[in-house]
């Protein structure tokens, strides 16, 4: 089949390290955690008391107050990201406009309107049923950020959500790069969003013994492949490329910021919330990325590690790494965890870290995995430690795992 | 409660709960058609006059409110028998 190419175009954010892509980014650079005490909610009966929250965000600078109460703060945040990547893009469509069927979105979210579902159960309960709130089952639907991207920004082709858990905004992007590349659309608004700090998402992450308890430190909590890391620290926002068929970039003058080359997936098939030992299916999906993308392992320039900070991930992925890459190519590359200042997006995370990747390729530097002090044995790769790395990044790989045993491998490279 | 004080408690909530703009509210404006509340913001209405008048307003009677008018009709004639 003949395949289009699908370049990027177009960046939005919002996340603790900045309510836009260039706080983000020069934040990233210069190493700074995001991550502080939660305020948003009560945790003094959960064990996680520290997160990457979004403390300054306002959407009523956004949107009315009449139509931010119908969407859940996850599709807030996707809503803004989605705002300023079409307006770094120069993309704007009215209702009358025939482009505007060959544009679509693909969002990703891991647990959708968790906080509007606690809300409404919690009326429920105490108050009864004729007391829900009627926006409350649009609010809490995982598809709702998509949907109302569709509706506000005029976008009328395809539509669809992606929810692999912590690798859904990653597919996202994937699935939406197939859209283009096989003609169904012209322009795809691909990212994620999240906002999973909640009493209920807390406490069950924590339950699951799968978040920091390292509250006497939150900067340093978040510390991927460091040997004293304990778990993952949460955080919040979103992210969205606009992705273009090229040709259709290159005629209108467009800024294009790299070129979506290669998408790999697989599963794990072993466990609900744990990563197969030796991480035979993470090295699946980073190899069926390069294949895709035509890249011998020597190819690739930087590795966006998923980079949780669980203990299990960050050993399981740097053996993935090695299987993937082989021996001498793994101990070369470097490779780094944004999520060490950022917390853990969950399923808004494989579009923020494609969103690092990109400027990665952009302006020629890596970003750190902070809090990286005490060397782990089975973790004993180049993560880029603590401080930025300027050179030069043809191509980059963002990887992407969910429970569920999901994982995503997405190449992102260079256009001249 | 005076007729005067339920208008302005209705203007009140039209704002601070629908999020409706102050502007556009007038004893004649329609729900639907100038105010573009949908039939969502219906049921958000209904509550909100339960919950601020301390009213119970059934489906079928919520049929009948069509105008922020016919909102006060109806909530005065419930306080009022």
């Amino acid at each position: 089949m003949n395949q289009r190419r699908v370049v990027v175009t177009g960046l939005g954010s919002v996340t603790s390290l900045g309510l836009d892509v260039e706080t983000y980014w020069s934040n990233i650079l210069a190493g700074k955690s995001g991550v502080s005490d939660i305020e948003r909610i009560d945790v003094s009966d959960i064990t996680a008391k520290i997160a990457a929250e979004i403390k300054d965000f306002d959407i009523e600078q956004y949107m009315s107050r009449r139509d931010a109460r119908r969407l859940d703060r996850s599709s807030q945040y996707f809503w803004v990201a989605t705002k300023q990547a079409l307006e770094d893009a120069d993309i704007s469509y009215d209702e009358e406009d025939p482009d505007a069927l060959r544009a679509g979105v693909l969002a990703g979210t891991g647990i959708g309107g968790v906080e509007t579902l606690e809300e409404q159960v919690g009326v429920l309960n105490s108050q009864g049923p004729r007391r829900m709130s009627p926006f409350g089952i649009a609010k809490i639907i995982s598809n709702m950020a998509g949907g109302v991207a569709s509706i506000d920004f005029h976008l009328y082709g395809p539509n669809s959500t992606t929810v692999t858990a912590c690798a859904a905004s990653a597919n996202a992007i994937g699935d939406a790069a197939a859209v283009i590349a096989r003609g169904a659309a012209d322009v795809m608004v691909a990212g994620g969003g999240e906002a999973a700090i909640t009493r209920f998402a807390m406490a069950g992450f924590a339950q699951a013994r799968a978040l920091s308890t390292n509250n006497d430190d939150p900067q340093g909590a978040s510390r991927p492949f460091d040997l004293n890391r304990d778990g993952f620290v949460m955080g919040e926002g979103a992210a969205v490329l606009i992705l273009e068929e090229h040709e259709r970039a290159v005629a209108r003058g467009a800024r294009i910021y790299a070129e979506v080359l290669g998408y790999g997936m697989s599963a794990d098939g072993y466990h609900i919330t744990l990563p197969r030992p030796g991480g035979g299916g993470a090295a699946r999906s980073m190899q069926a990325a390069m294949l895709d993308a035509g890249l011998e392992p020597s190819a690739i320039d930087y590795i966006n590690a998923h980079g949780t900070s669980t203990p299990a991930n960050d050993k399981t992925e740097t053996a993935a790494i090695k299987t993937a890459f082989g021996e001498e190519v793994a101990y070369t590359v470097p490779i780094s965890s944004t999520k060490s200042m950022t917390g853990h997006l969950l399923g808004a995370a494989g579009a923020i870290e494609s969103l690092s990747c990109i400027l990665a390729i952009r302006d020629g530097v890596i970003p750190p995995t902070i809090n990286y002090e005490t060397p782990d044995p089975e973790c004993d790769l180049d993560y880029v430690p603590n401080v930025k790395r300027e050179v030069p990044v043809r191509t980059a790989m963002t990887n992407s795992f969910g429970f569920g045993g999901h994982n995503v491998s997405l190449v992102f490279g260079k256009v001249d | 409660m005076e007729r005067a004080e339920i208008e302005s408690k209705m203007r009140e909530l039209l704002v601070e709960e629908l999020g409706l703009d102050a502007d556009a509210i007038s004893m004649e404006a329609r729900f639907e058609e100038d105010l573009e509340v949908d039939s969502l913001g219906v049921v958000e209405l209904l509550m909100a006059l339960e919950d601020n008048f301390g009213v119970q307003i059934p489906d079928e009677e919520a049929e009948s409110i069509g105008t922020v008018g016919q909102a006060v009709d109806l909530v005065e004639q419930k306080l009022n028998g």
